[in-house]
């Protein structure tokens, strides 16, 4: 009864507002000298110019699944290229599809959840956004599709930064993480990233959700012309007045929301919740990650989900002297927090 | 038709293994189709091996890229590529250049008319073409997920999301939409003229009695359909999509309405591709673990044809006149059995 089966195609999708710079990240990535081929799926008005051999022009269809759930959307041009694409399975080794400026990226990630033969060939590896350090800011205000863009991200390459003073790339920095504060964020002219910061990221590989800290808690790893304020960990003080250093903005509309205790959940009761949240406050919910460590129970358990649609699985044992500790993450909009928190409360054993 | 009854005392399935003809083809098989006495194996790109009864093969180039689309009638074969082409092949593997896309899109679906005319489509437009006609073409709400003739007259169906398009190449003015919510893949007619069944991108099928547009649902399938083969005369149509092969009764005015499908050829695998035997009540499917059987309609008796243990059939045909059965795995692992 052996079923033969292929390593799954990464695919990475690349996103950002009209003029973010997509196109010449895309032309960054295909033209490095990586000895590797891509499928390019892009939208059929956007920006030509794009030098790669296997170039395919999508519709960007967005159909509603017949399955009871609003905001269960999946791109159906996409089904039906990924379905051309493995017939040409040997001629490439990853995929990128690069959406329009003003798509929403969850119908996108979701046909990577739910359709059965995109999901046998294929693997979403990364929500990749482009933002433009000048415009950004005007942007989240009046273009609900760029505030959804970062939200979903998984690396936001901030680019154009040549073009701001350092007091607006910090501005436009902290409303990016008073958004999204787990998504990686490079800082870029003209798009200059290393590639392996933008592919082969398996952020939705649930083997490699081992840390959903916040990305600016880490030590940044790109010092370069950028002012070395950030580094000296003082940033919770909010300087707000010297025009550097972190500041601190709430979206209003869209937040993320940590949730983290070190007292064991009982999976009987976190289960139903969490299942229950998501169908309820699915469309509010644009991603959610967590580690959770259960009542009686060695195994860490690690789950995502991209509105209603969660995966889960046991990961690993718990190390020695690793603090079990449960942490989970929502991006969304207009987020019931404290029914949220209540919630989780509850599912804590007592 | 002795050789279909499996011998009473024999504990196991009768086997015609020993039978078949291993045909290597040597590339990834999509599907099959029989031009006159020969097996056209559609690579997933580039190539069709003709494969005659002796079991040579003659590999034919006819698309500079992957093939996405295919269509038969017995004596050519039609196939969109995503190099924008349609072309097609003859027996005698002779290659013609039908239509090319001016902006070279994907030919994600193609039809062929028992009379000659053709149609494909790429993005929302679907055209036809025929000695006669000129080439027509119509723009349909989104992007077309299969298309189909009519067994009579010239109409074509276009399945798309939201439902499918009917529609006269000849009369203008002419289309007339069937909703039905979802997305719409594969299509056919009923062999009678009398019902049309798309396969839905969820695991359901649905389907539209043509006299007066009623709805037919048909859900339960555990995967997507797709693989759909009308019995000999129409009686039933079976699928794949389950760990069995689902018929659908479609023999009264009725068809499938209020009825139970019946289930045949259970195996733990799930069926990837079903076959008509096209004169008796005998069906051929092909399955996820590699496994094809020979299955009779009236009580599933079966006759095993290929053993398991390999990738899943992709490609199973009969010819015209029932004689020969021709399957290849993804792989391109093929055989030919004569009966």
């Amino acid at each position: 009864m052996s079923e033969v089966t292929s390593p799954k195609i990464p695919v990475t999708v690349l996103t950002g507002y009209l003029g973010a710079g997509k196109t010449t990240l895309l032309n960054r990535i295909l033209s490095e000298n990586h000895g590797k081929k891509y499928a390019v799926i892009v939208n059929e008005f956007g920006e030509i110019g794009i030098d790669n051999d296997l170039i395919i022009g999508a519709d960007e269809e967005v159909f509603e699944m017949n399955n009871g759930c609003i905001c269960c959307t999946v791109r159906g041009d996409l089904v039906r290229i990924m379905d051309g694409l493995m017939k040409r399975k040997g001629k490439f080794d990853a995929i990128i599809v690069e959406t329009t400026g003003l798509a929403d990226p969850a119908p996108v990630a979701q046909t990577f959840f739910v359709d059965e033969d995109v999901q046998k060939n294929a693997r979403l590896d990364a929500v990749v956004t482009v933002a433009d350090a000048k415009w950004l800011s005007d942007r989240l205000k009046d273009a609900p599709e760029a505030k959804n863009q970062i939200a979903f991200a998984d690396v936001i390459v901030l680019n154009k930064t040549d073009l701001v003073s350092k007091g607006e790339l910090a501005e436009v920095e902290a409303r990016i993480r008073g958004i999204n504060p787990y998504a990686k964020l490079h800082r870029t002219e003209r798009c200059s990233v290393a590639l392996a910061d933008v592919l082969d990221r398996g952020a939705f590989d649930l083997d490699r959700i081992l840390d959903i800290e916040p990305d600016f808690l880490e030590a940044d790893d790109h010092d370069h012309d950028h002012d070395h304020h950030h580094h000296h960990g003082h940033d919770h003080h909010h300087h707000h007045d010297h025009g550097h250093g972190l500041k601190h903005y709430h979206d209003e509309e869209m937040q993320s929301l940590a949730l983290k205790t070190d007292k064991p959940l009982d999976p009987n009761v976190f289960m139903p919740w969490l299942q229950n949240l998501v169908q309820v406050e699915g469309q509010k919910i644009l991603r959610s990650k967590g580690i959770l460590a259960f009542h009686n129970d060695d195994d860490r358990y690690v789950f995502q989900g991209v509105h209603m649609m969660l995966e889960g699985n046991h990961q690993r044992k718990w190390k020695e002297g690793e603090p079990r500790e449960s942490r989970l993450v929502f991006i969304g909009r207009e987020l019931p927090e404290q029914a949220i928190r209540e919630g989780f409360e509850s599912c804590i054993v007592s | 038709m002795k050789e279909f009854t499996p011998a009473p005392d024999s504990p196991s399935i009768v086997s015609v293994t020993d039978r078949v003809k291993p045909v290597a083809l040597g590339m990834a098989v999509t599907s099959v189709h029989f031009l006159g006495p020969r097996a056209a194996f559609v690579g997933g790109e580039e190539n069709v091996a003709l494969v005659d009864a002796s079991g040579e093969i003659n590999m034919v180039a006819v698309h500079g890229g992957g093939i996405l689309s295919t269509a038969s009638d017995g004596k050519r074969l039609i196939m969109g590529g995503d190099d924008g082409k349609v072309v097609s092949l003859d027996g005698k593997g002779e290659v013609t250049l039908l239509a090319t896309d001016p902006k070279r899109r994907w030919i994600d679906a193609v039809a062929l008319h028992p009379d000659g005319a053709f149609a494909w489509s790429a993005g929302k437009f679907a055209f036809v073409k025929s000695g006669k006609l000129e080439e027509k073409s119509i723009e349909v709400p989104s992007t077309v997920g299969g298309l189909a003739f009519a067994p009579k007259g010239l109409r074509l169906a276009i399945a798309h999301y939201n439902g499918a398009t009917l529609w006269f190449p000849n009369m203008a003015g002419s289309a007339e939409f069937l909703p039905w919510a979802g997305s719409h893949l594969a299509v056919t007619f009923s062999p009678d003229n009398k019902f049309l069944v798309t396969a839905m991108h969820e695991p359901a099928l649905h389907g539209w009695r043509l006299a007066d547009n009623r709805h037919m649902r048909m859900t339960g399938y555990p995967g997507r359909v797709r693989s759909m083969s009308w019995s000999a005369g129409g009686k039933a149509l079976a699928t794949s999509g389950a760990d069995t092969v689902i018929l659908w009764p479609f023999a009264s005015k009725d068809g499938p309405m209020g009825k139970e499908p019946a289930m045949l050829a259970p195996l733990q695998a799930r069926v990837s591709v079903v076959a008509c035997h096209p004169k008796n009540d005998i069906f051929a499917a092909g399955y996820s673990d590699g496994t094809v059987l020979m299955v009779r309609l009236e009580d599933g008796a079966e006759i095993l044809v290929r053993r398991n243990g390999t990738a899943p059939v992709a490609a199973l045909a009969w010819n015209a006149k029932g004689t020969l059965l021709a399957f290849a795995d993804e792989t391109g692992d093929g055989g030919l059995l004569e009966l």
